[in-house]
């Protein structure tokens, strides 16, 4: 099904979404990966505050290329969502509500979705150019040192994601292939 | 003696990490003309068609195809009667893919120690692999290499016992492991025989293989063909979300290995199979 959504994503909107749900999502975004990740449980551990307020939040796993003058920001598409499980239960606790990224999850982060009524958004691997285009604008709010892997908020406009994992158990990762294959 | 600077080298590494991340190779443009219709999945599809568009974009725009704009891979067929001058050959290179890098908008995506992790901001060093050939020319080949597909690459050391369905077995494992982390459709690049690191190293170089090597032996060609069928029989399909096209290819390359062994290197990647040669 098609639908158009404007972030943040509620939980009511959150349970509404069915795997293989195509998306256009518009609004702010913030966007982080690896070494973000890691920063943000430090921080945490040290009983600090996040770098952006996790309520509702919903977060990119993106590494621009950099951005040409006139652009808000380069090749921008997800990376790979497995490297950040060991984080995402803890950031979804807190009340991150969406993750766009690719690839399959772990156990513990499919539990966490159901348990804190949340979404995994898959974004196309490989086609940042296409995707960099409903990027409109982007900001370095932490961990500048970090270079591509620095946390943004980046506002997205028809953003395409597809929902991969919802909140009732639904897994489009592990049901869709079963159709095709022979 | 014919001679080269590695000035000239440096110079052509640096172009040659840009247009790979621009633009794809004939090769892989024609691999994707090719499945666009074979897919039967409606979102597969789309994904297919999408991804031309996105190649279109990025070479108009000049904006990375991906932007995981990879590690360097750069392999040198140095002819053995050619005279290299100038700065020291892999310095060169690396300068090459500092200036590539920086002046392309490509990004840094390379660590300066595996457990420290310090960016070392301008994506060197190149991973090079060098080899002394007949002759008097130089080849290189440039492959950025993305770790999405990177990290879900395997070696099996296999018993001679497992034979060749070992060798499918391994190659069917590696690929439904990587599932949609790999951004399939992906292109499989397989090395059988050697010892540890040759497999590895033939089954990099089968991916930046743009034609059929003339002296391929029967199995191989066949392994190739059944390996294509059975991986896109895996149903995993475009971006992992079910579909019938799932890689693009399959290239194995193959050596002569020990009494006891049978190494096997599957190397994967991504659709955006980046690789650009030159000969001088």
């Amino acid at each position: 099904m098609e639908k158009h959504i404007t972030l943040p994503i509620t939980k009511e909107i959150a349970d509404s979404l069915r795997i293989g749900d195509y998306v256009y999502l518009t609004g702010e975004v913030y966007v982080a990966r690896d070494a973000a990740h890691k920063r943000f449980m430090e921080c945490l551990e040290a009983g600090k505050k996040l770098p952006f307020n996790p309520e509702g939040a919903t977060i990119y796993y993106m590494g621009p290329s950099p951005a040409r003058e006139g652009r808000p920001i380069g090749s921008a598409g997800p990376t790979t969502a497995s490297r950040m499980d060991k984080y995402t239960p803890t950031l979804l606790k807190l009340g991150v509500r969406a993750m766009i990224g690719k690839g399959k999850r772990s156990k513990e982060v499919l539990d966490a979705i159901k348990e804190n009524h949340c979404v995994y958004f898959a974004a196309i691997g490989g086609e940042g150019a296409l995707l960099s285009k409903q990027i409109i604008e982007s900001e370095v709010i932490a961990y500048e040192d970090l270079g591509a892997e620095a946390v943004r908020r980046i506002r997205i406009k028809d953003f395409p994601v597809i929902v991969v994992n919802d909140d009732h158990g639904g897994n489009l990762y592990e049901e869709a292939p079963v159709k095709y294959r022979r | 003696m014919r001679e080269i600077s590695t000035d000239l080298i440096r110079d052509q590494i640096a172009s040659m990490c840009m247009e790979a991340n621009y633009s794809l190779s004939p090769d892989m443009v024609e691999k994707l003309d090719r499945v666009e219709k074979k897919e039967e999945s409606p979102i597969g599809q789309k994904i297919l068609s999408d991804l031309k568009k996105n190649l279109q974009i990025a070479s108009d725009d000049k904006i990375p195809i991906c932007q995981d704009t990879g590690m360097a891979v750069v392999f040198l067929e140095i002819g053995q009667d050619l005279q290299l001058t100038g700065p020291y050959l892999e310095d060169a290179v690396n300068e090459g893919v500092r200036r590539g890098y920086t002046d392309g908008y490509l990004r840094k995506s390379v660590v300066s120690d595996p457990i420290e992790r310090v960016n070392t901001g301008d994506n060197t060093p190149a991973v090079i692999h060098t080899r002394i050939v007949p002759g008097d020319q130089l080849k290189i080949t440039l492959a950025p290499k993305g770790f999405g597909s990177e990290n879900m690459s395997r070696i099996f050391m296999l018993k001679p016992a497992e034979g060749l369905d070992g060798v499918k077995n391994a190659i069917l494992t590696a690929v439904k492991d990587a599932g949609p982390n790999a951004c399939p459709p992906m292109v499989v690049g397989v090395g059988v025989g050697g010892d540890f690191e040759k497999a590895a190293e033939m089954a990099k170089a089968a991916l930046t293989r743009e034609e059929t090597p003339s002296n391929q032996k029967e199995w191989v060609r066949d392994l190739e063909k059944e390996m294509l069928d059975k991986i896109n029989n895996l149903g995993i399909g475009p971006a992992g979300l079910g579909g019938r096209i799932t890689a693009l290819a399959v290239h194995v390359n193959t050596y002569p290995t020990h009494i006891a062994g049978l190494p096997v290197a599957v190397n994967i990647c991504c659709h955006v199979n980046r690789h650009v040669s030159r000969i001088f």
